[in-house]
């Protein structure tokens, strides 16, 4: 949109526009006000200022790098320390984390300030379907997700102010918009519903009768693929009873009758049998789990999905001897600055082999891109290169395998 | 669930668990940049409430909070508060913008160019 000949403005919709459901919390005007602030400073963050990392870099850091070691910086390690003494990207850096902050500062305000309605109504929608919300108060919170608070989101997923709330769940939901700058649409689900899109162009008809969503938060990227696939019996799992409820409550307001959220821990599956689930899936997850707990995930996951079912694991794109270190360096950001202390090793990690090792062929792998399916006359196209957003973009890669190959 | 009710203002200023990266040189300066940038978005809110307040004055020439608090702009209105915002933000974030801009060519000090145009 432009007017009078000027040049098009990037600008994050209104958080106004986003759809409420029915445990959405309620913004004030200047509650809505401070995420509108937030999506577009975000914005300018990435968009304008971002690929002033990359210059400071090329002419000043990388220089001065050489001067002193005599070599270029060996791993995006180096590259980092080098950066940190940079006062463009000090600036930049402490802009973000700052932004960070104050969403979740900001998207905890407005929860907590009508967290009495919010529990209310998660209540009523939760006990009027009791059967598709069971919690386990004997899975414990894995290392993994307690070590820190997972992007600065002060009591990570599994945090209550009070027993049995759903502040931690409401505080994530409403808070995407302001870190993506509306770039995963109405419902945060653009991820989700860029699933759907997908497996309908990638096997039209086929109508999986069980899907598993490993590390679902919220559900919100399970609830688009409920939605597209009615009669399917879904089944979602997550270690944080705070999120479950709210992401029940979530569900339930929108129409997604057939996901039953679980407590539970994805390392052990026990509780299914071989080849139970025809698609197991993690959507923005991997990067939360560990070193040892990833390839447990992928061995499961493997074991109860069926002949001839899908495994798909949607993630930020992994790291390899082809994308430059710098590219490496800035992708990961998050780790080191947005408590995401699994990011920058698991990125790193051979995915293909591990998923292998769980048990699939070589030829049964595949790689694809996926980008947010949102409703783009309100919400914006997520922007990619240089102005990329790296960490959080609306465009992921799909790390995908056909158990025993695709079914013709 | 507990009746007495929750100091929501203090819990949410509630720190992440995990030790906060210091960006700058000085940790004085991160404490300092973290009050500044809360009060630059602030200062973006009171902005935009005023924006709501001018719109509903052009609409309807007298307003009550009701109508502040209710207020949802329509696609070109958030269009064209989003540009406001925009437009705020470059302001005030013009120094490091203008530092990114300089990193693009090198400059030699205004100390040079004088002593230049004193043989010119």
């Amino acid at each position: 949109m432009s007017k009078n000949n000027q040049a098009p403005v990037d600008v994050a919709p209104p958080y106004q526009a986003v759809t409420r459901h029915g445990v959405s919390p309620k913004p004030s005007h200047d509650e809505a006000a401070r995420f509108d602030f937030l999506a577009n400073f975000n914005k300018v963050l990435s968009g304008t200022l971002g690929p002033g990392n990359k210059l400071a870099y090329d002419k000043r850091v990388l220089p001065t790098f050489k001067k002193e070691h005599g070599r270029e910086p060996k791993d995006r390690f180096e590259i980092r320390h080098a950066m940190n003494k940079d006062p463009f990207h000090q600036i930049w850096s402490a802009s973000k984390r700052n932004s960070m902050e104050m969403r979740q500062q900001n998207g905890r305000a407005m929860v907590l300030r009508q967290l009495d309605e919010l529990d209310a109504k998660a209540r009523a929608l939760n006990e009027s379907v009791p059967d598709t919300l069971e919690l386990n108060p004997d899975v414990q919170v894995p290392r993994y997700q307690a070590a820190v608070d997972i992007h600065c989101m002060p009591g990570s997923y599994h945090g209550e102010e009070r027993p049995g709330d759903v502040s931690a769940g409401a505080n994530y939901d409403c808070g995407i918009f302001a870190t993506t700058a509306g770039g995963l649409g109405a419902l945060s689900d653009g991820g989700g519903a860029a699933l759907a899109d997908w497996i309908r162009k990638e096997r039209p008809g086929w109508t999986p009768r069980r899907i598993l969503d490993i590390g679902c938060t919220i559900g919100h990227n399970i609830v688009p693929v409920a939605l597209a696939f009615p009669e399917t019996e879904i089944i979602a799992i997550d270690t944080a009873a705070p999120s479950l409820r709210y992401g029940h409550a979530r569900a339930q307001s929108l129409g997604a009758k057939n996901i039953k959220f679980i407590q539970m821990n994805a390392e052990d599956l026990s509780r299914y049998e071989y080849g139970h689930f025809d698609w197991v899936q993690t959507t923005m997850f991997l990067h939360e789990t560990s070193g040892k707990a990833l390839p447990r995930i992928i061995e499961e996951g493997y074991r109860v999905l069926a002949e001839g079912g899908l495994m798909l694991h949607l993630e930020q794109p992994q790291y390899s001897d082809e994308m430059p270190l710098y590219e490496q360096f800035i992708r990961d950001w998050d780790a080191f600055n947005n408590n995401e202390p699994f990011w920058s090793a698991m990125h790193a990690l051979d995915l293909k082999g591990i998923m292998q090792k769980s048990g699939f062929a070589k030829e049964e792998l595949f790689v694809t891109g996926v980008r947010a399916v949102v409703d783009r006359s309100i919400f914006p196209e997520a922007p990619t290169g240089e102005a990329e957003d790296h960490g959080r973009a609306a465009v992921w890669n799909a790390y995908g395998a056909w158990k025993g190959g695709k079914p013709a | 669930m507990s009746d007495s009710p929750l100091d929501w203002m203090a819990l949410a200023n509630k720190k992440a668990k995990g030790k906060r990266p210091e960006f700058f040189d000085e940790p004085e300066d991160d404490r300092i940049y973290s009050i500044l940038i809360a009060l630059v978005g602030e200062v973006s809110v009171l902005r935009t409430r005023l924006d709501t307040v001018e719109r509903l004055l052009d609409e309807k020439g007298t307003i009550s909070r009701d109508d502040i608090e209710n207020f949802a702009p329509d696609r070109e209105a958030g269009f064209e508060r989003g540009a406001l915002i925009r437009e705020y933000i470059l302001r005030v974030m013009r120094g490091p913008i203008q530092a990114m801009e300089s990193l693009q060519e090198q400059e030699p000090p205004i100390e040079d160019v004088s002593r230049e145009l004193k043989e010119i």
